[in-house]
């Protein structure tokens, strides 16, 4: 028994999508070098994307969430590279490097791919589809919930503080503007958000208990994603694959 | 099946003065008890300590007697007590599990956690939807519904736990008047099947219609309880902080314009 999915790729066993964004992740940090983690991306995120119909979203939805991070590694890298000789360009007192640039792309390219295959996974998976499976395979219901709510949080927070920065903005606050004046509209939004989470526990986990959550042993599962002995070798096999890749690269192999 | 308090007091950690004080109450068996007071008078306190939520997951203290069905509750744990009372809250938003993708598993969530059988689970599921006219929504995603819409759901959840006693607090705070009538008739229709409901209200309009019996709190106290109608009808609500019913305020308004009470009576039935 599963949920339909708009595409075959969608309709993955969700463990099974979870292992290749979790093992294409590892390997292009295992692997190393610029090509290796390319040819992985596009095998392993650029590919399925498109037969899923994301591919879009995923370049867009990734670049947003790599962009900060990639680009100070990228800047650190260039410009403060440690013993680097082979100068590239003189800014003042920093100077950009060749070693610098190579492994600034190399950087680059792994948290791209490292996005690329969570983002992946996020757009082609109902958090809720990967929390039953796994309910299912006996982790605890507890355990399955946090991780779930955990999920579906950032989306009602995110709501929480449009509501809220309307409401401030109703009453005065200026979130518009020069930097400064967006940063200083960001204070009196942080505190009410926060707060107002926190505040909600207390009933949220009122109506958890009155609804029987907090009963020992097992709960009944409505339905469980599709799974097969195909997509369980395949999930072995990328497992195998990633212990081989980081043995290969630990005892020098592949140089 | 019954649930008595008996000289109920109730302190929440932390606090200096109790927020319930020597409260007696008995919700039998079919029968729908209302609760007014004003503000802060103790109505969604009572309904903690009746749901056993209070003082096993608010904390505090808590001294008296609390039986159902003739046996103390005391030793029960929450998840034994569940089973046989729901409560519900006047916040839609708190009640949703926020895991669920869809009114229908949202609903069969506490059916799920008490692990009955799949079919029976669908089944009951099915039953709180249509029951509150809401089973058009079972593929919408409960977090997209309005907060009218939220609601209903939250108290179909309930529904769906088919408890003996049921509590609610404040349950139509968000619902227009089709919404209202609705959660009316659900509460009516599970009564008359022998369950009995406990239900905080500041609407008494609602009380009179569904109720047969009325506390009203002030300050932690009971300080005014009887039939719905006698109580209701009371000269002192107002001093509790409780609205009088549209028809009281009708009736003085008329009288005090001159307009003969046998005149407004035909008026209103014309």
């Amino acid at each position: 028994m599963g949920r339909p999915g708009p595409s075959a790729y969608h309709r993955l066993n969700p463990l099974t999508k979870a292992t290749v964004a979790t093992v294409t992740a590892i390997a292009a940090v295992a692997l190393g070098g610029v090509v290796g983690p390319i040819i992985l991306a596009a095998a392993a995120v650029l590919s399925p994307a498109l037969v899923a119909g994301v591919l879009g979203r995923l370049a867009r939805l990734s670049l947003l969430l790599a962009l900060p991070i990639a680009l100070s590694a990228f800047i650190v890298n260039l410009f403060f590279f440690p013993g680097a000789e082979q100068v590239l360009l003189r800014i003042g007192p920093i100077t950009a490097t060749g070693e610098g640039l190579r492994f600034a792309i190399e950087i680059l390219v792994r948290i791209l791919a490292i996005s690329g295959a969570v983002t992946l996974f996020y757009l082609t998976t109902r958090a809720g589809d990967l929390t039953v499976d796994l309910e299912r395979r006996g982790v605890s219901s507890r355990v399955a919930f946090v991780a779930n709510a955990s999920v579906q949080t950032v989306p009602t927070m995110v709501e929480r503080a449009s509501l809220i920065t309307d409401a401030q903005r109703a009453r005065g606050l200026d979130t518009e503007g020069s930097m400064w004046r967006r940063i200083r509209g960001v204070v009196p939004i942080v505190g009410p958000v926060i707060l107002g989470s926190i505040a909600e526990v207390e009933e949220r986990t009122m109506a958890l208990e009155a609804r029987g959550f907090t009963r020992p042993g097992r709960r009944t599962l409505l339905w469980t994603p599709a799974d097969s002995a195909r997509q369980a070798a395949v999930r072995w096999g990328l497992v195998v694959g990633l212990l081989a890749l980081i043995v290969a690269r630990v005892t020098g192999v592949f140089g | 099946m019954t649930i008595a308090l008996d000289g109920v007091g109730y302190r929440y950690a932390g606090a200096t003065s109790p927020a319930l004080l020597d409260i007696d109450l008995e919700l039998r068996d079919g029968e729908v008890v209302g609760l007014a007071g004003a503000s802060e008078a103790g109505k969604s306190t009572l309904c903690l300590v009746v749901s056993g939520l209070a003082p096993r997951t608010v904390g505090g203290q808590i001294r008296g007697r609390i039986t159902l069905d003739g046996e103390d509750v005391d030793a029960w744990p929450m998840h034994r007590l569940s089973q046989r009372i729901a409560i519900g809250f006047q916040n839609p938003s708190t009640q949703l599990s926020q895991v669920t993708d869809s009114v229908f598993e949202e609903v069969a969530f506490g059916p799920m956690n008490l692990a009955l059988p799949r079919e029976e689970v669908a089944a009951r599921t099915w039953a709180a939807l249509e029951t509150l006219r809401i089973d058009a929504l079972a593929e919408r995603d409960p977090r997209r519904l309005s907060g009218g819409q939220q609601q209903l759901v939250a108290i179909a959840g309930l529904l769906a736990m088919r408890p003996a006693h049921l509590v609610l607090d404040e349950p139509t705070a968000q619902l227009d008047p089709a919404g209202t009538h609705l959660v009316a008739e659900a509460i009516t229709r599970l009564a008359r099947d022998g369950v009995s409901i406990l239900v905080a209200e500041q609407k008494v309009d609602l009380l009179a219609a569904i109720c047969s019996r009325v506390f009203v709190l002030d300050g932690g106290r009971v300080v005014l309880d009887g039939w719905a109608d006698e109580v209701l009808a009371d000269r002192r609500l107002a001093e509790f902080g409780v609205m009088e019913l549209s028809t009281v305020q009708l009736s003085r308004a008329a009288a005090a314009s001159g307009v003969a009470g046998d005149r407004l009576e035909r008026a209103l039935h014309a």
